[in-house]
């Protein structure tokens, strides 16, 4: 039996088999010369773990390669927070296809336009002070003035690019959205600028919480768990509202949804407005993680949570926020654990690499992603 | 008046012209049927009443209102309701989900909840699977699904495609004995079949379409003895 599975291998097959097994023995090997690097002159394998094992304060006696588990620690949960960042925008990507089967790669515009948009009001907070004196209000004025923005321009966006092409081949759309996003980038660069526009930094939110005896940025625990919320909403609100089993059945067969009544183009409209409200408020997420917005912020993130989108599963939800978090973490903890191990020279630069190596990969061993299931005939 | 009325007919796909004059009549509190063979144009009939096709030419009318001129999704609302060929159930969802998305137009809460109900007594099975997922119901309880769900739009006039199309025959006369009771219950039917035998024994009068034409109508009754239609579709 193994016999004739070996003699049916094609050579390309072989080579992807190959691929996967350099790709598997990299990573590994990065990672175990990354992890071993703190070892002592001298000091053999055997005595290295023994030493290691034995004491239990690890991190001063660095068993965790160049850096201490602290350091550890804090590459994981800031990847928790970039992570919530982009689940929250990859959710737009995976509605958008699950009812349209389109990929909206305006997506990332989407998102930036709302992030932009609500600096000025943030920075506005900020010189007048409102944005200390009661940061909550403040914050959730910005919040939602990012959000409806990203919402105006992705109901414009389906109403002028896509829906007069509801019924072109699937290659049109995909070459719109290209159109659009560009289109998207250079009007707010006419409007807001080319420059980089620092985010205001609120006073409230500057130092480290203690959770469970670890001490934490707050703007990390502020973005990761405002990522958490807003996913468990948009959950429940697919799931549990009539008009988010609309959506659902919509997704499954529009021609079905119209006879029972329901208005297959408002809830495509719907679907965008959810998803465009998601981006919207991970662009003032981001804006407080990492201080900065531009007119091409978008590109970057939204290939990325395009990716983490791939990764879960396209068109699965829970699937997009698993692969946003996921995809932040790996890419956090990656370039310091096995590229730099691998000897790769400022690993951290290279973390844009990983991202898009992953999608790669991905999209050749398993284009349905961790919790895709096969894609259908109708669908693929 | 009749409560459906189509005038000469005509539907598209694309440059095929696929009903090609079509006139019949639908009386309140008739199940009338439609037959013939594969492609002869049933389901594009079905399709052209519930507004997913639009008519190039020709009327429908259904109440006094021009249907040709309503959006698809407000036709639900004027009281048709439509089993889809191949029954359409949405396979992700759960039977009660499934129902509830039947009742889509609909806002009163109680009424909806006492309609689950009594199709819950109409069909047992899906009370006992009510929380699954649908696409993994069988065939046969997906058929019954299907029509529990359209009637949760409380529909004067039912339209169904094919209900026994893949099904087992004890199944099959389940299927027609529900569509005797839900007519006994006051609903108007239109109903679609290749199984030709079984259609013309529960409606009370019939239509033959061939190549996008009717070329026939006439009492049920009459239709069962009739020579041309014994040797096209009754096989005998």
């Amino acid at each position: 039996m193994l016999n004739e599975r070996l003699r049916n291998l094609s050579v390309i097959d072989s080579l992807l088999w190959l691929l996967r097994a350099a790709i598997i023995v990299m990573v590994l090997w990065g990672t175990f010369v990354g992890l071993t690097s703190g070892r002592a002159d001298g000091e053999g394998m055997g005595q290295f773990i023994q030493r290691c094992t034995t004491q239990t304060d690890v991190g001063t006696i660095q068993c965790m390669g160049k850096y201490s588990a602290e350091t550890w620690r804090d590459f994981i949960i800031f990847g928790l927070a970039q992570g919530g960042i982009y689940a929250l925008i990859a959710l737009g990507y995976t509605l958008v296809y699950g009812v349209l089967f389109m990929i909206n790669f305006a997506h990332g515009e989407v998102f930036m336009s709302g992030a932009y948009t609500a600096f000025f009001v943030a920075n506005a907070f900020a010189k007048n002070g409102f944005l200390d004196s009661n940061p909550i209000v403040a914050l959730g004025i910005v919040l939602l003035v990012s959000m409806v923005t990203s919402t105006i321009i992705a109901i414009l966006l389906e109403r002028i690019a896509y829906r007069p092409l509801r019924r072109a081949p699937r290659l049109v759309p995909l070459i719109t959205a290209i159109g659009a996003s560009y289109f998207l980038q250079y009007t707010f660069r006419g409007l807001y600028g080319s420059g980089k526009k620092v985010y205001p930094d609120p006073a409230i939110l500057t130092g480290k919480w203690d959770i469970f005896g670890i001490p934490i940025l707050k703007t990390q625990v502020v973005v990761f768990v405002s990522a958490m919320v807003l996913m468990v909403v948009l959950y429940w609100f697919v799931q549990k509202t009539k008009t988010g089993k609309a959506m659902r059945a919509v997704a499954e067969d529009k021609d079905v949804a119209l006879l029972m009544g329901i208005d297959v183009d408002r809830v495509i409209v719907i679907t965008f407005a959810t998803g465009a409200a998601m981006a919207g408020a991970a662009g003032v997420l981001y804006g407080l993680l990492f201080k900065q917005v531009d007119f091409i912020m978008g590109f970057i993130p939204g290939i990325k949570a395009f990716t983490a989108a791939v990764l879960g599963g396209i068109g699965n939800i829970p699937g997009a926020m698993v692969g946003g978090l996921f995809l932040g973490v790996f890419e956090s903890v990656g370039p310091s654990l096995f590229l730099e191990g691998l000897g790769v020279p400022a690993a951290y630069q290279l973390k844009d690499v990983i991202a898009f190596t992953m999608l790669v990969l991905v999209l050749i061993f398993r284009p349905s992603g961790i919790l895709g299931e096969t894609l259908s005939e109708k669908k693929a | 008046m009749a409560l459906l009325e189509l005038e000469n007919v005509h539907s598209y796909y694309g440059s095929i012209h696929a009903l090609k004059g079509i006139s019949l009549t639908v009386e309140k509190g008739e199940i009338v049927t439609l037959i013939g063979a594969n492609g002869a144009g049933k389901s594009t009939t079905l399709r052209t009443i519930s507004g997913i096709l639009r008519p190039r030419q020709g009327r429908v009318m259904f109440d006094g209102q021009d249907l040709a001129k309503t959006p698809a999704h407000k036709i639900v609302n004027l009281g048709i309701s439509q089993v889809p060929e191949g029954r359409g159930v949405f396979s992700k969802l759960t039977v009660m989900e499934n129902l509830e998305m039947g009742a889509f137009v609909r806002t009163d809460k109680a009424g909806i909840q006492e309609d689950i109900e009594h199709a819950f007594t109409l069909f047992p099975r899906l009370k006992e699977r009510q929380k699954q997922v649908a696409g993994t119901l069988s065939g046969g309880e997906q058929q019954m699904l299907a029509m529990a769900r359209a009637m949760m739009a409380r529909p004067n006039l039912l339209l169904l495609d094919e209900p026994s199309m893949g099904l087992a025959p004890i199944l099959v006369d389940g299927i027609f004995e529900t569509i005797v009771n839900i007519n006994n219950e006051g609903t108007t039917v239109l109903l679609v079949e290749q199984n030709a035998l079984m259609a013309l024994q529960v409606a009370h009068r019939g239509y033959v379409i061939q190549t996008g034409e009717i070329v026939l109508t006439d009492d049920a009754k009459a239709l069962q003895v009739n020579e041309m239609v014994r040797e096209a579709y009754l096989g005998h």
